[in-house]
């Protein structure tokens, strides 16, 4: 009987992976357990294990070849004892994609070793995904100035858990590409004294979940030493990494601290949407003289955007931008947001409702310039985060369009926000706790009285 | 102190020691007096008892070497060389304060005199410190940072977290453990690094000649590429831990009385001399405190100025 070995997932988000390396060749016989082969995924590189005894018939997936999650990558022709149970189709999920052409089994070697230029359209408007995007703010920064140095876990010789820092450890070396051991709270706080050296440390933390053991020295250290030296030493730092939802994480590890960082005089926050803004806006933290929390989001770092027109493109902190004009109501957003925000617009489209979406960008100095202005125009508002009701930026934003737009608001400001829960991990209630575009729908509906 | 061989230093060394050392007990007695009058805010931790460490590290640092201390700092940033005028006038919250009137006690810092603080969260220095050696390993340029910490802070997970990054990049850091608890509570602190592999030494912080051959040997350490290390000195603080708190008394070994006498017993000054000297001082400190009292407040605009470059 034959079984197939599936390419691996590590999480909800990972869609693909790339075959690094086969271990064992067509042909050889195999215990259950023994190490098949390299699978290198946007989290990390795995060992594909065999989980049954047998000889590897076929391998169906190249050296360097990029598989989707759950595509079968080899086939197992069991052992000859006759199988006990009756035996299963090969997998019953997705359809199994046609196997190899018509390439005849062949020796480990990959039929198609490297350049295949499989996709590459040409004179399509360059792609970029948010990670490339990223990437590329890092290395530019660091080439450009000799006091950028990144600092935090798994970033160099794992090249970075979602591999935002891949190449950097190779490119800058490890005086520059610095892993620190798992003390936030420890390594926050040394950025803080190298930046008062004068060096311009990036500070990654894997996730923001982890920063809290590291608020003590973003909010009492890095935000306020301007202030309290009364403008004597200042604090050119930025800390980064993924923030918000992440699929099936659970409650510890999937928050959205926007608000919290928010809160704080003395801080920049930044909470990018499309790539070229992530780029632009990591660039210009990296230059600013001032403490710069900037957050990512996991969810967005394979997503692909137009890459920026021009390579060095700056993007100024503290302007938002208008993601679509509109003339009806104003959804205003940030991060991942901004898409849930971008679809509900189109689904409004649909029914003749002209919505206008508004990015923020950043989050702390807020540009409630630019949200009044359209709210003037379009006299309705909704506001869409991923973090909870209380104290939130929504919260914020409607206070402040109460104060500044009160006349021309034509119906109240309503938030759309994940609920007042903890995240939940059974799929259907994180799905519940989140919000969604229907909810964006829902509330864009009933500030325009449909 | 007395019998420790004075050979090596010059009358102009230890007179020059026992001016910044008494200028320091002076303010830091003027300032105590002002908190309890209320013209001293919030907090004033005091360091009368402990001017020989601030003095004896910053005898063997060089220039450019890099100093943060806990909120126990007054002594600290005077040794450093900033100007008393500006940390009384930031005492009482005055305009011409080294912070402007925005930080007060805990909160001043002198980055021009490599001075980095005052760090009223206890223990956090030790990481701050900690980074700013790291900026010296980065660049290779031999500086040395002094990280001083109080016994409490010892305690403080990111000393820990510290420790373990300091000796893994092997960081020219010294990190010295203001220990003055009462000597019969004491704890012995100076080993807190062996097991990161951080030698440490117990270091008698009341006399000043073994706080500055100490901190020598331990600079010398870092800047030769050997790492951190750490210097418990082992000292008495004459006051509680806020200046609130009740007086002890002055013992024996008070660090400016064992220098007075050794002064006196190699002959480099008569009595008469050291009490001119601290009149002197007195006078000073008294001028000092009276202009800051009598400096303005800062503007209100001041407010909203310092918070973003």
């Amino acid at each position: 009987m034959t079984t197939h070995v599936l390419m691996p997932a590590l999480s909800p988000e990972i869609k693909q992976g790339k075959l690094v390396r086969w271990l064992k060749r067509e042909g050889e016989f195999i215990e259950a357990g023994d190490i098949l082969a390299e699978v290198e995924t946007e989290k990390a590189t795995i060992e594909v294990e065999a989980a049954e005894s047998g000889v590897l018939a076929r391998i169906l997936a190249p050296e360097g070849e990029n598989v989707a999650v759950n595509a079968p990558i080899a086939a197992i022709q069991s052992a000859p004892e006759p199988a006990p149970v009756a035996p299963e189709p090969p997998q019953a999920r997705p359809a199994p994609p046609p196997l190899q052409p018509a390439v005849a089994p062949k020796p480990c070697a990959a039929p198609t070793s490297g350049g295949t230029p499989k996709s590459a359209p040409a004179s399509a408007p360059a792609r970029i995904t948010v990670r490339e995007a990223l990437r590329q703010a890092l290395a530019e920064e660091m080439r450009r100035d000799a006091r950028v140095f990144l600092l935090g876990e798994d970033i160099g010789q794992h090249q970075g858990t979602f591999k935002v820092t891949q190449g950097l450890l190779q490119e800058f070396g490890p005086r520059r590409v610095v892993d620190a051991p798992i003390v936030e709270h420890g390594f926050a706080g040394l950025g803080v004294g190298a930046a008062f050296a004068g060096l311009r440390p990036v500070i990654e933390f894997m996730t923001f979940n982890f920063a809290l053991q590291a608020l003590d020295h973003i909010v009492n250290s890095a935000a306020k030493t301007l202030y309290m030296s009364g403008g004597a030493l200042n604090c050119p730092i930025v800390f980064r990494g993924p923030n918000g939802a992440r699929a099936r994480a659970g409650a510890q590890h999937a928050q959205d601290f926007s608000a919290w960082f928010a809160h704080v005089p003395g801080l920049k926050v930044v909470a990018p949407y499309t790539a070229s803004d992530a780029k632009g806006l990591l660039k210009a933290a990296i230059r600013d003289p001032n403490p710069v929390v900037f957050l990512e989001h996991e969810q967005l770092y394979g997503e692909q955007f137009d890459a920026p027109s021009e390579e060095d493109a700056l993007v100024e902190i503290g302007v938002a931008a208008i993601a679509r004009p509109g003339t009806d109501a104003t959804v205003v957003s940030f991060s991942r947001g901004v898409a849930l925000a971008l679809r509900a617009a189109e689904l409004m489209a649909g029914q003749g409702v002209n919505v206008e979406v508004i990015d923020l960008r950043t989050l702390r100095p807020l540009d409630m310039d630019c949200v009044t202005a359209s709210v003037v125009r379009t006299g309705r508002c909704v506001v869409v985060e991923e973090g909870w009701p209380q104290g939130g930026v929504g919260a914020e934003i409607s206070a402040r369009l109460m104060e500044d737009a009160f006349e021309r608001l034509r119906a109240p400001v309503l938030r759309v926000t994940a609920k007042d829960v903890p995240a939940p991990y059974a799929a259907n209630l994180e799905k519940l706790a989140l919000p969604q575009v229907g909810d964006v729908v829902a509330a864009l509906k009933s500030v325009l009285g449909l | 102190m007395a019998t420790q061989s004075l050979a090596d230093f010059s009358s102009c060394d230890l007179l020059a020691s026992f001016r910044a050392m008494l200028l320091i007990r002076r303010f830091e007695e003027r300032a105590g007096q002002m908190f309890a009058m209320g013209l001293i805010g919030g907090f004033c931790h005091l360091c009368v008892g402990q001017e020989a460490v601030a003095v004896g590290l910053r005898q063997a640092a060089r220039i450019g070497d890099q100093f943060i201390a806990s909120y126990r700092m007054h002594g600290h940033l005077l040794a450093s060389g900033a100007d008393p005028r500006a940390v009384m006038a930031e005492l009482v919250g005055r305009r011409y304060g080294i912070s402007r009137g925005k930080g007060g006690s805990m909160h001043m810092f002198a980055p021009g005199r490599d001075f980095f603080g005052g760090q009223g969260i206890t223990g956090a220095q030790a990481p701050i410190g900690t980074g700013l050696a790291f900026a010296n390993a980065y660049r290779g340029d031999g500086k040395v940072c002094v990280a001083l910490i109080g016994d409490g802070a010892a305690d403080q997970g990111q000393l820990t977290e510290s420790f373990v990054m300091a000796e893994r990049w092997s960081l020219p850091i010294v990190y010295v453990i203001e220990n003055n608890l009462p000597q019969f509570e004491r704890p012995a602190l100076a080993q807190r690094g062996a097991s990161f592999n951080i030698p440490g030494e117990s270091v008698d912080g009341m006399c000043l000649t073994s706080v500055r051959e100490a901190a020598a040997r331990a600079l010398g350490w870092a800047r030769a590429g050997n790492g951190p290390t750490l210097l418990e000195m082992r000292i008495e603080r004459f006051r509680g831990h806020a200046a609130a708190e009740q007086r002890r008394k002055h013992g024996e070994r008070d660090p400016v009385e064992r220098l007075r006498a050794a002064i006196l017993a190699a002959g480099f000054a008569q009595e008469a001399d050291l009490r001119h000297v601290d009149a002197e001082i007195r006078a000073r400190v008294a001028e000092i405190a009276d202009q800051a009292v009598s400096c303005d407040e800062p503007e209100d605009s001041e407010l909203l100025t310092d918070i973003l470059l």
